[in-house]
């Protein structure tokens, strides 16, 4: 299991500073979500944790090893499904462990089972719909060797109805596989209802302002979604967002 | 492509309607053989001089081929070495797109007095002229390569050589076919205007002597000819991009330019 630390990162693109001191953890096995304005640099920490992009200051270091520019660590779920148009579904979620030299098809069957998805893992993607993309996307993840999963606002595009279906779906595949997760979002409803932390970003350049642990236990009901502690919850959670554009 | 066979009876009927008033101009007008013959008079003489023309299409068919083919894997090898070296491709790719300028075929004279008369140079014209399609293309293609699936293979720790055969690759497929199809046009053309060079068998040599005979008929034989096996060459790349992409595309249609 992986634990993932982020220490006093700073980032600028020329003169435009956009990361300023990011700071934070994620335990092992913990579901962490990240929350703040699109624009926020969100991404662009994303690239840092990923390797792609290396950090004017600060290190990521991952079970006590220093990962900072150093690709391969993480797996990364990007925005939209991202699944190769030429391979078939059974074929693309094997491709984060193909990189790795491995291929586990049994393993993937079931998952894609799990995900609803039998009957199609020999279809392309463009046979299938936004939502089971995305989840083909997220078993891809779940398939791959790293124990850390990037998630960037993987729920946008979907609709309110997808959405809340994926979101229970992924809830009940985290507390079976138990990986860490970072989960960008910038709705906060999901965020409550997905992670056991939420970390509040600035607008740029981005800073964690506050962080909330979410008092609710798991498993967790949709029906919480309208309980007025959510509410209250969330109240404070908007009034800590708003602060900064004072 | 099922609409082209839904409507392919349009077509028929624009060709029937075609041919027919092209044959009854001509005998309306009484216009003498050697200016304009009808398409009955060429049907004919298609069927009677078989054996005159016969033994010029190897020849034209093999050397548009042959050029065909090397030009192509010259183009997506540039394209590639391109691709893989940046610095490659900044020094070169201007210079690739402003070259496309230049008309081929005005090199095709020079060819001859450096090589001859004999397959070489016209080899290289085809060559030339198969070239630029294939590498602009597939480099196009390349650069299209979807940015987040790039994203996530590099933060998954792919290798530059995994990120080239499994992502950069298969997708510009399409483009590349796009390419070839347009080469497989210029290939036919490259071949016919280099034997009207200088050539001793094909289809460039048979019109040529046609027309200073002023045998019109023929002349539009070699030009169906021309047209049918350009045809050919074009359905027969359609075929083999079915075999290699048996997805669709982004954006439905193959139109990738």
């Amino acid at each position: 299991m992986s634990e993932l630390r982020i220490e006093h990162v700073d980032f600028s693109f020329g003169e435009l500073q956009v990361l300023k001191d990011v700071s934070f953890s994620v335990a092992a096995g913990e579901f962490v979500c990240l929350l703040g304005p699109s624009g926020s640099g969100k991404s662009t920490l994303f690239s840092i944790i990923g390797g792609i992009l290396k950090p004017d200051r600060g290190a990521i270091w991952l079970n006590g090893e220093n990962i900072t520019g150093k690709t391969g660590y993480i797996s990364y779920t990007p925005q939209t499904p991202s699944l190769m148009p030429w391979r078939t579904i059974l074929d693309n979620v094997l491709l984060g462990q193909e990189i790795h030299g491995v291929r586990d098809e049994e393993v993937a069957l079931s998952l894609i089972e799990r995900a609803g998805l039998k009957g199609f893992e020999n279809r392309y993607p463009h046979e299938l719909s936004g939502g089971m993309n995305q989840r083909a996307s997220f078993i891809r993840s779940l398939l791959s060797p790293q124990t850390m999963i990037l998630l960037d606002e993987p729920f946008s595009a979907l609709d309110e109805f997808t959405r809340l279906d994926m979101q229970k779906w992924l809830l009940t595949i985290w507390s079976r596989y138990r990986k860490s997760i970072l989960f960008v979002t910038h709705n906060i409803d999901e965020a409550i209802f997905l992670s056991d932390r939420i970390l509040v970003l600035s607008a740029k350049p981005a800073t964690v302002k506050a962080e909330f642990a979410v008092p609710f236990a798991r498993p967790r009901q949709e029906e919480i979604l309208l309980s007025t502690s959510f509410l209250d919850f969330k109240r404070e959670i908007l009034q800590a967002l708003r602060s900064d554009s004072i | 492509m099922r609409m082209f066979i839904k409507n392919f009876w349009k077509q028929v009927l624009f060709f029937a309607v075609f041919f027919t008033f092209w044959e009854g101009s001509v005998r309306f007008f009484r216009i003498p053989d050697w200016l304009l013959p009808g398409p009955i008079q060429i049907f004919r003489e298609g069927i009677t001089s078989f054996s005159v023309y016969s033994s010029h299409i190897i020849p034209t068919v093999s050397l548009a081929l042959f050029g065909l083919l090397i030009g192509s894997l010259c183009g997506a090898i540039t394209a590639i070495v391109l691709h893989l070296v940046p610095a490659l491709k900044d020094m070169f790719y201007p210079l690739i797109i402003m070259s496309q300028n230049i008309p081929i075929i005005v090199l095709a004279p020079l060819l001859v007095i450096w090589f001859g008369f004999g397959m070489l140079p016209k080899v290289i014209v085809i060559t030339l002229v198969c070239y630029f399609p294939v590498t602009i293309s597939l480099l196009s293609g390349f650069s299209q390569a979807d940015r987040e699936l790039k994203h996530y293979m590099l933060m998954a720790g792919a290798s530059k050589k995994q990120i080239f055969w499994k992502l950069e690759w298969p997708g510009a497929l399409p483009a590349l076919f796009s390419g070839l199809k347009i080469a497989a046009t210029y290939s036919v053309m490259g071949a016919v205007i280099a034997e009207w060079l200088g050539a001793k068998k094909g289809i460039g040599v048979f019109m040529t002597l046609s027309s200073s005979a002023f045998r019109t008929d023929r002349v539009f034989i070699a030009i169906f000819i021309i047209v049918i096996f350009s045809f050919l060459l074009f359905l027969l790349i359609q075929f083999l991009e079915k075999l290699a992409i048996r997805w669709r595309p982004t954006g439905e249609g193959n139109n990738h330019e």
